[in-house]
């Protein structure tokens, strides 16, 4: 076999050589240099996660204004839902409380999350068929939603709904 | 949101694998048994199917180049696929498949069909004119030797290849199958049968394909079939679709018998929500029927006509059986509650994302494809031999 005969076969075989060179040096530009540090993700993505301002006040820094909404919850069933649970993440708001308020909630879109009746849920969890049981009404017309149960029906079953 | 009966958990509800997802088995399934097929004159000899041959090896390549395509569309970041590339996790059978495929695409196929096509490639470089004319300079890489040691050496690298992409195409498909037969929380996919018979199934697929293929693809030539060509291939086609059909079975078989704790659920869904396209389309008009039309060309001395309307409906009906066996699959794997207690539905919508015609186009894309294809290097024997006085007379 002459190389001339070759030749072709080693200019196709020189243009794969040179795809895989490229791929490498473009995986080396890529590939960010902490990949890999701890485990399969990126090493620098700790630090810049940890570096982020916190969201979250906490349930604890909530109480120490807003003690007379806490203990109308502590008597009703959400009382061990944190308050950004519903309000969402109010760090900012706990830091300039006049500079940033909390913004006003959609009770028909923010309780159906929770309270949307589906069969994965426990039977004893409150839960409705939104459309069928409030026709649009936004929740907190009845509901007060630091106590949910309402009052009429709490007085008939003692403060308690079963 | 769907609607679904008895118990469900929340993240059953609402499928998360839909229509595209059966469109992607079923491409590469075309590729892997159009791939097959081509082997069969290359590697085994078979001098009978070789018209196909050509055919065969463009639309393994149409086919392949769709087949990443409904995955890319069920991403939400299709961009970030491309990661896989680099940094792919070893532990992820969808990430070592990027591998797999390039592997095929790049080293076996592109280079299968650029060694085979080499001497027209070179003939048309020097006999066409214009954007043409630049397209085949590039492909023939600067090289003009088509003498026939240079064709000679073509033609065993070539086999090499060949006989790499046989594993290769098993390889790509089977991995098809194992990405759905290992997963263990799911007993409709479970089984280490899975790969075996989604091979089995490409095989019959991308054999039917191409034979339709290549019959219609005659018919607008108007152009004679050939038919010991199509005869040979339809036999194949019989005798892989006799294995799969057998394999299909001893899962079901095996499944009723060992009667676990999944099986009345499964048994129930079979009956129910899937009948239509298991029962009807996937087991009566796409396996049995086609079985026994080609067991009829096979016992019965038929005329020409005959046999090529025999083989235009089995065909048809086999490619329709292997989908719905890609839907039964896919889909049907997601209709029930790991519970065994609740079925949901699958609704699909028509110009979601996702949605029905999406999947017609994405059907569609390979056939165009193939049709540039096979305008750029043309698979007929009858035109190469045009080229050839076209390329001597330029010499001249």
């Amino acid at each position: 076999m002459k190389f001339k005969d070759a030749e072709h076969l080693l200019r196709m075989a020189f243009l794969f050589v040179a795809g895989l060179i490229v791929f490498v040096l473009l995986r080396n530009a890529l590939v960010p240099r902490s990949f890999g540090q701890y485990g399969h993700y990126r090493g620098d993505a700790l630090g810049e996660i940890k570096a982020r301002p916190v969201a979250y006040a906490g349930h604890g820094t909530c109480e120490t204004c807003h003690s007379d909404v806490l203990e109308v919850k502590d008597k009703g069933k959400h009382t061990h839902v944190a308050c950004e649970s519903c309000h969402g993440p109010l760090a900012k708001h706990a830091d300039d409380p006049t500079a940033v308020q909390p913004e006003k909630l959609d009770t028909r879109v923010l309780c159906v999350r929770c309270h949307e009746a589906n069969s994965a849920k426990p039977k004893s969890f409150p839960q409705v068929v939104s459309a069928d049981h409030s026709a649009g009404l936004a929740c907190n017309e009845c509901h007060k939603p630091h106590t949910p149960v309402i009052e009429a029906e709490a007085k008939a079953t003692g403060g308690k709904k079963k | 949101m769907p609607t679904f009966e008895g118990f469900m958990y929340p993240n059953e509800i609402e499928l998360q694998w839909s229509v595209l997802i059966v469109l992607y088995p079923f491409l590469t399934g075309l590729v892997a048994g159009a791939f097959i097929l081509a082997s069969l004159e290359r590697v085994f000899r078979v001098e009978a199917v070789k018209p196909t041959y050509r055919l065969a090896l463009l639309t393994a390549l149409a086919f392949l180049l769709v087949a990443p395509l409904p995955l890319q569309l069920h991403l939400g970041h299709p961009e970030r696929s491309l990661e896989m590339y680099l940094t792919p996790h070893r532990s992820s059978a969808m990430a070592m498949f990027g591998f797999v495929y390039l592997w095929y695409l790049m080293a076996v196929l592109v280079l299968e069909i650029w060694l085979d096509y080499r001497r027209d490639i070179v003939m048309l470089a020097q006999s066409s004119t214009g954007w043409r004319r630049l397209l085949y300079r590039v492909l023939t890489l600067g090289s003009y030797n088509i003498s026939e040691a240079a064709l000679d050496l073509d033609n065993r690298v070539g086999w090499i290849i060949t006989v790499i992409g046989i594993p290769s195409a098993f390889l790509l498909h089977g991995y098809v199958g194992f990405i759905f037969g290992s997963i263990k929380a799911n007993p409709w996919w479970s089984t280490p049968l899975m790969p075996v018979v989604f091979l089995f199934s490409a095989m019959v697929s991308g054999i039917a394909a191409v034979m339709l293929i290549y019959m219609v693809v005659s018919r607008i030539r108007r152009t004679p079939i050939d038919m010991r060509c199509v005869d040979a291939v339809a036999k194949y086609l019989f005798y892989t679709f006799i294995i799969d059909f057998t394999l299909e079975m001893l899962d079901l078989i095996h499944r009723i018998y060992e009667s676990d704790e999944s099986f009345r659920s499964l048994d129930f869904m079979v009956h129910t929500r899937l009948f239509l396209s298991q029962v009807i389309l996937q087991i009566l008009l796409g396996t049995v029927t086609p079985i026994l039309l080609l067991a009829v060309t096979q016992v019965f001395k038929l005329s020409e006509a005959v046999r090529k309307r025999i083989y235009s409906l089995a065909g048809s009906l086999t490619l329709i059986g292997i989908l719905a066996m890609r839907w039964n699959v896919v889909i049907g794997g997601q209709l029930f509650s790991k519970s065994f207690l609740g079925y949901t539905t699958y609704k699909m919508g028509l110009w979601a994302r996702e949605g029905l015609a999406t999947a017609i186009v994405l059907m569609l894309l390979p056939i165009f494809i193939l049709w540039v294809l096979v305008k750029i290097l043309p698979p007929w024997p009858e035109k190469e031999k045009g080229l050839l006085s076209h390329a001597a007379s330029a010499g001249d």
